[in-house]
C-alpha cells in the first residue's frame, strides 16, 4: 500500500503509542486532589509546557481541545460572542475563502443563527490572501478574523504574520488554523503575533482527538463546553490525560525533527511533481510553486473527475485525496480551486498527494506506474457525459 | 472479472455485490447519489436516495469487505428520470420511472462509465435470471420478479450484466444476507416512487405542472360532463374521483378512457370502452431472432400476463390479445415473453403509443 494521504491524517510515531500507552496504564484525574491525581496533573502540565516550549507560547496560552475542529470553533465562535458581548456592534467576521470546513461552516453557522456578517476575504490564482484586501475588510464593527497559516488542499502558505499584523493595528484579534503547519513549517506563536492559534494532533504524528487552541492570555473567550471549569475555564471536561501528554510528545518531536523533516519531504515531494508532470503532461500544479508546506501536491487533470481517478488509484493500493471535502460521499467541487479562480471543471478535476514521516522514493515509482492509465480511464469516464 | 456492484442500500444488492464477491470476481461497490437534496428523503417511502441508505450500502460494502464509492448521479437522474417523468404525463402518458431508470441510469450512464473506468460488468440486486446463454429470464420468485422492469436493455446492456438473485426467492435472499452478517437483511423492501418522498404523485405533479382547467368529456355523447383541473391527475381506467355532475344515461359508472392533451380533454366512458384487444408500442427493442409460437405480453409492472400473438415491423410491436385487458395508458411498456419451463424468457419490449 502506498499512502499519500498523510495531509488526512498521519500514523502516529512509535514513541508516541509507547507515551500514550503508559499514561493510559497510570490513569488518574488530573483535577483530583489525591496523590494519583497530582500525578495526573504533573503529567499534563509538563505538556502544557512541552508544547508551549515548542511553539513559542507562554504555556497558560495552552488550551487542550479534543482537536482541530473544536479548537477552530472555539476560537471562532469563542472570540466572536466574547467581542460581541463587550461591544454589541461588534459582529462582522473576516474570514479568508479557502479555510477548512471546521472553520467555514463555523463562520456560516454564526452567519445563519447568531446573526454575524461575515467578510469573505478573496485569494489570488495562487491561494494567497493578499494584506489590502484584509486591510480592506477591518471595518470597525470587526468582531474576529480568521486566516488558516497554510491551505490543507493546494498547500499555499499565507503571509500570516504579516496579516495578524493589520488585524492587531485594527484592534481585531486573529485567529489562524495552523493545523497543516506544524511540523512542516516554522511555527512560533509569539512571533506570528496571532491572538488564537489551532492545532491537533493527529496530523503530526500523535493521536486523534486532542489537539489544543493557543490562545493569547488576554484574548477572552466565550467558552463552547460548561461544567467543570478545566483550561481556564474555557474547555469544561475531565482532561485526557493520555492523550494530552502523547500529543505534547508528537509536537515537540514534530518541532524537533522540522528542519530536517520538510528537507527531506520537499526534495520528495519535488521529485513526484516532477515525475507526475512528465508521466501525465497535462496535468497541472495548484497552489504557489514556492511558498507550500514541503509534503504537498495538488495537481488538476484536465478532463477527469478526481473521485473517478481517487477509484483508479485505490485500486491500484495507491492512497490520496481529491483533497476537498464531499457532501454524503459525494465529491464536491473545491471551495478553494473554485475561490483561486477554477472553474467548475477544474476544481472537480483534482488530486492531492501528502507525504509523511512512511513516504519514499518507492511510492513515487508506483504513483508514476499506475497514473497514465488511471487518468487516461477517467478521461474516457469524464467524456460519456456532463 | 472487474465488476461494479450498483448498491441502493437494500438487502438485494447487497447479497448480489456479496454473491459476485464470493464467485470469485473483482467487485467495487458504488452507490448512486440520485437525489438533489437527500436530507429531505430520510423519512417517508425508504427508496433508494436517503442518506441513511447511503450508509448502509457502505457498511454492507464493508462487511463483505468491498471499496465502496458514492457516484453523484444528480443532474442524470433529474434529467432522464425525473423530468421524463413530469413531461410523459403532461403529454397525457403513463410512464414507469424504474423502468426509465435502469434504461437510462443504471445500465446507461453508470454501465458506459464504468466501462470506461475498466469495469467488465455491472452487478445489481434485480430479481431476474441471466444466465450464460445471454437470455433474460424471470425470476424463480414470481412476486419478486423484475424481469419486466429490465425489459428495456438491449443485448449490448445485458452481455455486460449481471444479476445474481435470480435463482432465489426473496425469503432465500433474506437468508443468505443473515448468513453474511448483513445488517441490512431484515430492512424492509422499498416501495413507491423513489423521488417523491412522501408517495403523493398527484401533489407532486401538482407543484411542476400547475393548474390547467379543460373539460370531462363522454365519450359516447360527446357532451361536456364535467371539469378538471389538470388532465395529468387522471389515469386511464379511473372510475373515482372523476366529480361528474350528472349521472350517465345508462346509470352505470364511468371510467376515464383517454387523456388528449392537445386539447386538455378527459374522455370517459363505459367499463366496456375500457377493453383493448390489439396494443401497438414503438421504441421497439427486439432481443429474439424472430417471435415464434405462442408469447405472452406484460402490460404493466406486476400486471397480469396476456397471451398474445405479436408481429414486430420496423421500430413497432404490435400485439394481438388472446384475451382483452383492461385500462391500457400509453407510456407504459409491453415486454414480450416467451414461455419457458426453465423461466419465461424476455424477447422484446415497446413503449405502448395505443391500444384499442
Ligand atoms: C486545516 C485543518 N483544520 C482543521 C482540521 C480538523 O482537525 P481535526 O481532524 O483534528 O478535527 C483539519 C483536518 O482535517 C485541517 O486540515
Amino acid at each position: 500500500m502506498v499512502y499519500f494521504d498523510h495531509a488526512a491524517t498521519t500514523p502516529m510515531l512509535p514513541e508516541v503509542v509507547e507515551a500514550y500507552a503508559a499514561a493510559a496504564a497510570t490513569g488518574g484525574n488530573a483535577s483530583a486532589l489525591h496523590c494519583s491525581g497530582r500525578a495526573a496533573r504533573r503529567l499534563v502540565e509538563e505538556s502544557r509546557e512541552r508544547v508551549a516550549a515548542a511553539l513559542g507560547a507562554r504555556p497558560g496560552e495552552v488550551v487542550f481541545t479534543g482537536g482541530g475542529t473544536e479548537s477552530d470553533n472555539l476560537a471562532v465562535k469563542g472570540i466572536f460572542w466574547a467581542r460581541r458581548a463587550a461591544d454589541p456592534a461588534r459582529t462582522r467576521i473576516v474570514a479568508s475563502a479557502v479555510e477548512h470546513k471546521a472553520v467555514l461552516d463555523t463562520v456560516e453557522w454564526l452567519e445563519r443563527h447568531e446573526g454575524a456578517k461575515v467578510a469573505w476575504l478573496p485569494v489570488d490564482e495562487l491561494c494567497r490572501v493578499h494584506e489590502e484586501d484584509l486591510e480592506l475588510a477591518l471595518t470597525d464593527d470587526v468582531a474576529v478574523t480568521t486566516i488558516m497559516w497554510a491551505n490543507n488542499e493546494v498547500g499555499t502558505v499565507q503571509p500570516v504574520a504579516a496579516l495578524a499584523a493589520v488585524s492587531a493595528a485594527a484592534g481585531v484579534p486573529f485567529h489562524t488554523d495552523a493545523v497543516q503547519a506544524i511540523g512542516q513549517l516554522p511555527v512560533d506563536f509569539a512571533a506570528s503575533g496571532a491572538s488564537a492559534l489551532t492545532l491537533s494532533g493527529h496530523k503530526l504524528g500523535g493521536p486523534v482527538g486532542v489537539g489544543a487552541l493557543l490562545l493569547g492570555r488576554d484574548v477572552a473567550v466565550t467558552p463552547l463546553l460548561h461544567g467543570g471549569g478545566q483550561e481556564r475555564d474555557v474547555r469544561s471536561g475531565t482532561l485526557d490525560v493520555a492523550g494530552i501528554s502523547a500529543f505534547a510528545l508528537a509536537v515537540e518531536l514534530a518541532v524537533q525533527r522540522r528542519t530536517a523533516f520538510a528537507a527531506q519531504l520537499a526534495a520528495l515531494r519535488d521529485e513526484l511533481v516532477e515525475r507526475v508532470q512528465a508521466a501525465v503532461p497535462c496535468a497541472l500544479l495548484n497552489g504557489d510553486p514556492g511558498d507550500r508546506l514541503p509534503a504537498n501536491a495538488h495537481f488538476s487533470f484536465p478532463g477527469c473527475e478526481g473521485d473517478a481517478l481517487l477509484m483508479l488509484l485505490d485500486a491500484q493500493g495507491i492512497e490520496c485525496s481529491t483533497g476537498s471535502a464531499c457532501n454524503a460521499g459525494v465529491a464536491q467541487p473545491s471551495h478553494v480551486l473554485l475561490a483561486m479562480g477554477a472553474d467548475d471543471a477544474r476544481a472537480r478535476s483534482s488530486l492531492r498527494f501528502t507525504l509523511g514521516h512512511s513516504s519514499a522514493r518507492t511510492d513515487i515509482d508506483a504513483l508514476v506506474a499506475a497514473l497514465p492509465t488511471a487518468v487516461e480511464r477517467a478521461r474516457r469516464a469524464g467524456k460519456i457525459r456532463r | 472479472m472487474r465488476v461494479l456492484a450498483a448498491m441502493s442500500g437494500g438487502v438485494d444488492s447487497a447479497v448480489a455485490a456479496a454473491l459476485a464477491a464470493e464467485a470469485g470476481h473483482d467487485v467495487t461497490g458504488v452507490h448512486l447519489a440520485l437525489a438533489k437534496n437527500p436530507q429531505t428523503y430520510r423519512s417517508g417511502a425508504r427508496g433508494c436516495c436517503t442518506l441513511e441508505d447511503s450508509r448502509d450500502a457502505r457498511r454492507a460494502a464493508d462487511v463483505i469487505g468491498i471499496p465502496f464509492y458514492v457516484w453523484d448521479m444528480v443532474e442524470e437522474f433529474q434529467e432522464d428520470v425525473v423530468d421524463d417523468f413530469v413531461a410523459e404525463y403532461a403529454a397525457g402518458r403513463t410512464p414507469n420511472p424504474c423502468l426509465r431508470c435502469n434504461e437510462k441510469i443504471k445500465f446507461h450512464a453508470v454501465l458506459e462509465r464504468a466501462l470506461a473506468l475498466g469495469f467488465d460488468a455491472v452487478v445489481t440486486g434485480h430479481h431476474a435470471r441471466l444466465g450464460a446463454d445471454g437470455l433474460l429470464r424471470r425470476s424463480v420468485d414470481a412476486g419478486k420478479d423484475q424481469s419486466y422492469v429490465l425489459g428495456v436493455l438491449n443485448s449490448h446492456q445485458l452481455a455486460k450484466s449481471m444479476f445474481p438473485l435470480g435463482g432465489y426467492t426473496k425469503e432465500q435472499v433474506r437468508e443468505l444476507a443473515a448468513a453474511r452478517g448483513l445488517g441490512v437483511a431484515g430492512k424492509p423492501d422499498s416501495h413507491d416512487i423513489c423521488f417523491i418522498a412522501d408517495g403523493d404523485t398527484q401533489g407532486f405533479l401538482a407543484a411542476r405542472l400547475g393548474s390547467s382547467p379543460g373539460d370531462i368529456v363522454d365519450s359516447e355523447t360527446g357532451e361536456v360532463v364535467g371539469a378538471h383541473d389538470g388532465a395529468y391527475q387522471y389515469t386511464i381506467g379511473q372510475r373515482k374521483g372523476l366529480s361528474i355532475g350528472r349521472p350517465a344515461p345508462d346509470g352505470k359508472p364511468r371510467y376515464v378512457l383517454s387523456i388528449t392533451p392537445v386539447t386538455n380533454t378527459v374522455t370517459v366512458g363505459p367499463r366496456a370502452a375500457l377493453e383493448v384487444s390489439t396494443v401497438t408500442g414503438d421504441r421497439a427493442l427486439w432481443l429474439a431472432p424472430s417471435p415464434g409460437g405462442a408469447v405472452q405480453v406484460q402490460l404493466r409492472a406486476h400486471g397480469e400476463v396476456h397471451d398474445a400473438q405479436v408481429s414486430v415491423v420496423d421500430d413497432e410491436i404490435i400485439a394481438v390479445l388472446g384475451k382483452p385487458a383492461l385500462g391500457i395508458a400509453p407510456g407504459q411498456t409491453m415486454v414480450v415473453y416467451q414461455p419457458d419451463p426453465a423461466g419465461d424468457i424476455v424477447l422484446g419490449s415497446a413503449t405502448i403509443s395505443a391500444a384499442r
